[in-house]
């Protein structure tokens, strides 16, 4: 048990802070929330610095442990996060990687992380949320192709995606698990629409695509035809397990400035917001903990995260929220203002455990196949 | 990185558990409960044989020559065991009170405002003078109240911690052993979500806390030591009563053993003065460059 990292890992960490530090100042401003395009330009710009200083491929390159340091000591020097890459660095890239075939891996990967393609992901459908496997979006096989037709909906960077990672229904007789296949969409195809939807934010963050017969190549299939939801738990399970390493060092952060904000502001005083944020800081300390436990775990286990990743997800987007909810009790009715920092963060807190699973499915994986309990109906 | 067990602390841990089985298992838990406020010497010179007090004394001192995740792991084996006794203060003991380290001396010391085990112990650490018994909740802890408290050692809040972290692990396991055989309306109890969703919570704060306290038996610094108190306090108090929760109406009966992993939990909850003290200790953390 040690917490000490090797002197090649140092070395890792001392080169990107030093790297970091010559990068940062030269980027460009940053784009407003609602300009996708400029946000496109900015995270590409900023994933080909990360290609051409060699760092790009840390997400699936790199052991655990470096991306850890990596997340860490990007997020500390407040570089910009993976963005509009987040799908294909993070959902697409590590899939194909672990599932693709050579060729597939030539095509898709490079462009991923040259800066060059932006995926997005085509998992959820209006009827199918939190029962992905009910999704029902049919691709029919015609020649050489597949013809795709239904809609998917809460797909983040759509607009401005070149790739969906896309779940389609290619057995409908099928129990509902084993007839799912995972096909790589390109979005300029004939038959997509695309229809922006605004967050409770009021940000357009993410959209409704309806697909009109399709044609995406067989070719484009990832993993054997029908054997999709397997290839999607590989995605889910890195969506899951590494995805938040940088947002609990952001969090930490958060928490030294509202212990700053509340000193100046005379709420310091107040001992019971105070204690609340002593308890927020034993929190997030457990949860940076945990994360170098599951990343301790997955470099001796060969990298791919296992069912742990849920049980860090649920704690984690929990706590997220009352970091916020305590943001909000130490601005006091500032905390109705749009334009102070931390209220945009605080409605954006409450997507976190919703996304990538809600906390109820979570609890039921944690339950079924860490505990081993029965399955309900 | 490799903040995981290692090998030769598996098998520490599955050494002590071990042992424990042998020399408190239920029988002698139960054997405990039927005749409260003795503390079973046999026992204690058992745990000195096997080096639970000597476990971090050097081998030159007739120690085991560990160190403190050692030490957490031992103690939090003896949480999950619901082992008596003054184990924290024995064991903080060995080298500086003779026979400590051996288990032939039971050594209690002077706390937040209690003493445990004061008439059975040979040695007190700190002044107990005027101190007054009182009827402790738990059978197998008696209390006296002390007039003038002692400050408690961040070592001995930490075994603490550990200890907590033991109790939090066997009673998730004892409330996914029931969910999993216990039927209603035609089912295992553990298929009905009410159900399976608190089990899960027991798992999550278990391994949050699990990860705090180990940290902290890495580091041994003041901000980890006060985290790894309030989210295993946390874990083992919450966690006994879901279990309770999910038990039902057997939940609630003396015979089985919950009750004492619940009360134990609340006892420990007090040995490092009030959870408020560490909250405001991480709250001025927040205010330093170290944070």
């Amino acid at each position: 048990m040690d917490l000490a990292y090797t002197p090649e890992e140092e070395e890792f960490r001392a080169r990107l802070r030093e790297w970091l530090g010559r990068a940062l100042p030269s980027l460009p401003p940053k784009p407003s929330p609602d300009d996708w395009p400029g946000r496109r330009a900015y995270d590409l710009g900023w994933q080909r610095r990360l290609y051409d200083a060699g760092y790009a491929d840390v997400h699936w390159g790199a052991s655990p442990t470096v991306r850890l340091i990596f997340l860490e000591e990007t997020e500390k020097a407040g570089a910009p996060y993976v963005g509009a890459n987040f799908v294909g660095l993070l959902h697409a890239g590590p899939t194909i990687a672990a599932e693709g075939t050579a060729g597939q891996r030539d095509r898709w990967l490079p462009p991923i992380l040259r800066g060059d393609e932006v995926w997005c992901q085509g998992f959820s459908e209006p009827d199918a949320g939190s029962d992905l496997a009910a999704l029902r979006t049919r691709a029919r096989r015609d020649g050489d192709d597949y013809v795709v037709s239904g809609s998917k909906i809460w797909t983040s960077h759509a607009e401005v995606a070149d790739w969906c990672e896309l779940l389609v229904r290619t057995d409908p007789e099928a129990p509902k698990h084993r007839g799912i296949s995972w096909l790589a969409m390109p979005m300029d195809a004939p038959g997509i629409t695309v229809r922006p939807l605004r967050t409770l934010a009021g940000s357009a963050e993410f959209a409704e695509v309806f697909l009109d017969e399709v044609r995406v190549p067989v070719a484009n299939r990832v993993g054997d035809e029908n054997d999709g939801w397997r290839v999607t738990m590989v995605t889910l399970s890195f969506e899951r397990g590494t995805a938040f390493v940088g947002e609990v060092v952001a969090c930490r952060r958060v928490l030294r400035e509202l212990a700053g904000e509340a000193r100046k502001n005379g709420r310091w005083d107040d001992p019971a917001l105070r204690r609340r944020l002593g308890r927020l800081n034993a929190e997030f300390r457990a949860l940076w903990r945990l994360t170098q436990w599951n990343v301790s775990e997955a470099e001796m286990s060969g990298g791919v995260p296992g069912v742990g990743g849920s049980v860090f997800k649920l704690r984690y987007s929990h706590a997220r929220q009352e970091l916020y909810d305590a943001a909000a009790d130490v601005l006091g009715p500032e905390s109705l203002d749009l334009d102070r920092p931390w209220v945009l963060d605080r409605l954006s807190s409450l997507s976190y455990t919703i996304a990538a699973g809600t906390s109820q499915i979570q609890r039921n994986i944690v339950a079924e196949r860490i505990l081993g309990l029965p399955k309900g109906r | 990185m490799r903040f995981q067990l290692a090998e030769d602390q598996r098998a520490l841990r599955d050494g002590v558990r071990e042992v424990l089985a042998r020399c408190f298992g239920p029988e002698a838990l139960r054997a405990a409960v039927d005749d409260p406020g003795r503390l079973d010497r046999a026992l204690w010179r058992e745990l000195g044989a096997a080096g639970f007090f000597a476990l971090r004394l050097p081998e030159a001192r007739g120690g085991v020559g560990l160190g403190l995740p050692e030490a957490v792991l031992a103690f939090e084996e003896a949480g999950r065991a619901l082992l008596p006794g003054p184990l924290v203060a024995t064991h903080l003991a060995a080298g500086d009170v003779p026979g400590a380290a051996t288990g032939e001396a039971v050594v209690t010391a002077v706390g937040n405002g209690l003493v445990e085990w004061l008439t059975e112990a040979d040695v007190v650490q700190g002044d107990a003078a005027g101190a007054v018994p009182l009827r402790a909740v738990d059978p197998l802890t008696p209390l006296h109240r002390v007039p003038v408290g002692a400050p408690v050692s961040p070592l001995a809040v930490l075994l603490t911690a550990a200890e907590q972290l033991g109790s939090a692990t066997r009673t998730c396991e004892l409330a996914v052993q029931h969910a999993r055989v216990r039927e209603q309306f035609g089912q295992p109890i553990g298929a009905f979500q009410a159900v399976k969703h608190l089990c899960a919570e027991m798992l999550v704060r278990t391994e949050t806390a699990r990860a705090a306290v180990y940290a902290a038996a890495v580091t041994a610094e003041p901000a980890d030591i006060d985290t790894a108190r309030l989210l295993a306090d946390e874990a083992a108090v919450r966690g006994a009563r879901d279990c309770l929760q999910v038990h039902g109406g057997m939940g609630f009966t003396w015979e089985f053993e919950l009750h004492l992993h619940l009360k134990r939990a609340w006892l420990r909850t007090h040995r490092a003065g009030p959870a408020t003290e560490s909250e405001d200790r991480l709250a001025a953390e927040l205010l330093t460059e170290s944070a």
